[in-house]
């Protein structure tokens, strides 16, 4: 089959790459972006694509898929589903599955699944120690063999420097890029909000910004020490942006990405005690938010990730200090970029490049972008149609998102992976 | 977005009081009602508090989700003097665990004609998380949540200090203690801010302080003696032991030297002022026996007021709902008559018979 999208605004950061003119898919594959359709290609399916968008597909570092296991809502196939009517089309998920992706087992039933969806490219994410237990090194290379593409804790960071150091000073030997996330659990105190006014009235168990800043700071230093290239997920607060600053500064091989609701929600969303408000890292400060803001208008945020936690129902109907942290996101990680876009003056290019040439940066692997020879990941956006998130039209399984009956700007119409159409928008 | 204006959960639309939640975002009449109602329940001369008919035929629940022996019992003697139907449900966290969802066991209870459920959970936002899930008619009343509030508590403090002090208004207030982990302090500094205390001092180790106490409105002292210095009213809060395990504090015995009230330190207060408790007291930890049992200490009387607080309390909720059904079928039966005058030819029996 071949396919030409015509008269779209194509815009890919890899390339710099933001004009008018058309892509030409055959095979799977694209084969040309030009006003001129590559010798001896004749599409027999048009789409006339004026007004329109084209984005490569997005890449999101952190999306749980809900498999294997029932420590979260749905399955790979409806996921990947979700993720694609979101525009995302590569998705790395966690190791925080059940049980751990700890082993090639897990790693391969990830991927067989994935295969058998068809629908997005699943990347394993495997577990730096054994049962994210963050006591015994797991098999990083016959995880790397089994085709994980980075090691990580999720979202239980390992406590004990020592084991922490080891870890790192193994993976250095496996050149596989390590995700770490800063929490310190002593400071964090089984804390469910921000150490701030909003706790301090409410009486919320308080999670100070040092829980983060501090195992940060060890973990940067520890990181130097191995010579290790790494990433840091899910920053929250902005002495932790400063820190990666001043270490870019200094020559550190490190990077980080921010979960998209840290660049709109606060800690005042919590008054009310509405637990879809309860994420991890918590909703920090007004100041915190708006040096988020900065930190990506800058480019000292290098991703912007969903943190998909597709949840079941009940698992958010509890008080809020009962309830289980996280957000369904991917179908609102381009929306709620877009917003920034339109509401908080950030440069559309930068924020295309936090989910396309940045992720993939990270994990040195060639996708995001619309690279002649490359598979056709794209989507196509409508960036002026206005809609309204509601649960009943969500696709991921998990509804858990404090974004509905908020209103978006930009519409993902149409999104191909590998060239085939996996996400068609029905109100056209 | 309206997310930042949802209107107050506790009030219906007549701006009465629905649910009993927080003290957070009422207004002065509202408190002024209760304290008002709370007065008319006690015997002026005796200090009795007679049995009432006014709940006769409705249903009360409550439900313990974390342990309490005085706060449940002055619910249940103050439902039980407003003649209503009395149901106490201790149930252990754990059993909520075991599959059955904290949202079944409110609805099955719910379902066995509950009017009102008194709620004391372990959760900062419990009480506002069931009164979101309640049908229509029935009431919430928190007796406790979590670190967040206990809003029948304080109004039992206002009570008591109106009794002694005759109004709230302009009087100087000092908390002493472990503000932190405290729900009664929380409720207490929103009751004191609504009815426009002149000043309002917490008093303790920086350990046991929120981190943000201005946005709670107070002024935070780390130092006792300055913090007493010309208060008309001391409320010492109780030290629970977990403090000293967790490592807020280093023991009792230098917490009595640092914050303890003694007599000497209640000398610097105003000459009349009165030093409160919401109970039980460890003496010789936060305060000294002498000042506990001296002639300026109110404690054992602020738990008779309980009573009559409670049942103050709950008797507006359930008037407030009487007056706004009241209120719905006289709209109802003015639309009817609207109606009925739009359209004259319409023959409508209930209309002609009004």
């Amino acid at each position: 089959m071949r396919l030409a999208v015509n008269n779209a605004r194509v815009i890919d950061p890899s390339q710099n790459l933001d004009e008018i003119t058309n892509l030409y898919i055959s095979r799977g594959r694209i084969v040309g972006i030009g006003q001129q359709a590559p010798e001896g290609f004749t599409a027999n399916q048009e789409i006339d694509a004026t007004n329109k968008w084209v984005l490569p597909g997005l890449v999101d570092l952190q999306a749980r898929l809900g498999e294997p296991g029932n420590n979260f809502a749905g399955s790979i196939e409806s996921e990947t589903r979700a993720a694609v009517a979101g525009g995302i089309t590569s998705l790395c998920c966690p190791p925080d599955t059940s049980p751990v992706n700890d082993s090639q087992a897990v790693t391969e039933l990830i991927q067989r699944r994935a295969r058998q969806a068809a629908t997005a490219f699943v990347m394993p994410i495997g577990a730096l120690t054994q049962g994210l237990e963050g006591q015994r090194l797991s098999g990083m290379y016959s995880l790397k063999q089994a085709g994980c593409v980075a090691l990580s804790q999720a979202n239980q960071p390992i406590q004990n420097a020592m084991n922490m150091k080891n870890a790192l000073e193994y993976a250095v030997g496996q050149d596989l890029v390590v995700m770490l996330r800063c929490e310190d659990q002593q400071l964090k105190n089984n804390g469910v909000a921000h150490s701030g006014p909003v706790s301090s009235r409410l009486g919320l168990v308080a999670n100070p910004v040092s829980s983060e800043t501090t195992a940060l700071a060890r973990d940067l230093i520890l990181v130097e020490e191995a010579g290790i290239r790494a990433h840091f997920s899910q920053l929250s607060c902005a002495r932790s942006i400063e820190m990666i600053a001043e270490a870019k500064k200094r020559g550190l091989p490190v990077t980080c990405d921010v979960a998209i609701h840290q660049f709109h929600l606060s800690e005042m969303d919590l008054l009310g005690f509405n637990s879809l408000f309860n994420v991890s890292p918590p909703l920090r400060s007004m100041q915190d938010k708006n040096a988020l803001q900065t930190g990506l208008k800058m480019g000292t945020i290098d991703a912007v990730v969903s943190d998909h936690t597709p949840l079941e129902k009940d698992d958010k109907l509890l008080p809020f200090g009962e309830s289980k942290p996280g957000i369904s996101g991917l179908e609102t990680l381009l929306p709620l970029l877009l917003k920034l876009v339109n509401e908080y003056d950030l440069d559309l290019m930068t924020a295309v490049r936090s989910v396309t040439q940045g992720p993939a940066e990270i994990l040195g692997l060639n996708i995001g972008n619309l690279d002649v020879g490359n598979t056709a990941d794209f989507s196509i956006i409508d960036p002026n149609a206005t809609w309204t998130l509601e649960s009943e039209t969500m696709i991921s399984e998990g509804k858990n998102s404090p974004f509905i009956g908020w209103e978006f700007t930009g519409l993902v119409e149409q999104t191909y992976f590998q060239g085939r159409p996996v996400y068609r928008n029905n109100q056209i | 977005m309206s997310r930042f204006s949802t209107p107050n959960p506790q009030l219906n639309e007549l701006g009465k009081i629905k649910h009993f939640l927080t003290l957070e975002g009422l207004k002065q009449h509202h408190l002024v009602e209760i304290l008002d109602t709370a007065e008319s329940f006690i015997n002026p001369k005796t200090d009795e508090i007679k049995k009432v008919p006014i709940l006769r035929g409705k249903t009360i629940m409550n439900l313990f989700f974390e342990p309490s022996t005085r706060t449940r019992t002055t619910f249940e003697i103050a439902e039980n003097r407003l003649s209503a139907d009395v149901a106490s449900l201790d149930i252990a966290t754990s059993a909520t665990k075991k599959g059955e969802s904290l949202l079944d066991t409110l609805w099955n209870l719910q379902a066995m004609q509950a009017d009102m459920f008194v709620i004391r959970h372990a959760e900062s936002g419990a009480a506002h998380f069931f009164a979101q899930h309640v049908a229509p008619h029935v009431h919430v009343l928190n007796a406790g949540d979590g670190q967040h509030a206990h809003p029948t508590q304080a109004m039992l403090d206002m009570f008591t200090i109106r009794k002694h002090k005759g109004d709230v208004f302009d009087l100087k207030v000092a908390i002493v203690g472990d503000v932190l982990h405290s729900r009664v302090v929380r409720s207490q500094i929103q009751a004191l801010s609504i009815l426009e205390a002149r000043e309002i001092r917490v008093i303790g180790p920086k350990t046991l302080m929120p981190t943000h106490p201005e946005a709670m409105g107070v002024h935070y002292y780390d130092n006792i003696e300055e913090g007493l210095n010309d208060v008309d009213v001391i409320i010492m809060v109780r030290l629970q032991n977990e403090r000293m395990k967790s490592a807020l504090i280093p023991s009792e015995k230098e917490f009595f030297k640092l914050y303890g009230l003694t007599e000497k330190r209640l000398a610097l207060a105003k000459p009349d002022a009165i030093v409160m408790h919401p109970g039980p007291i460890n003496r010789g930890v936060e305060i000294d026996s002498a000042v506990a049992d001296g002639p300026q200490s109110v404690i054992l009387q602020q738990v008779t007021y309980g009573i009559a607080v409670r049942m103050a309390v709950m008797a507006i909720i359930m008037s407030n709902s009487a007056q706004l059904a009241q209120h719905q079928s006289e709209q109802a039966s003015l639309e009817l008559e609207e109606l009925a005058a739009l359209n004259p030819t319409s023959e409508n029996p209930t209309v002609e018979k009004a």
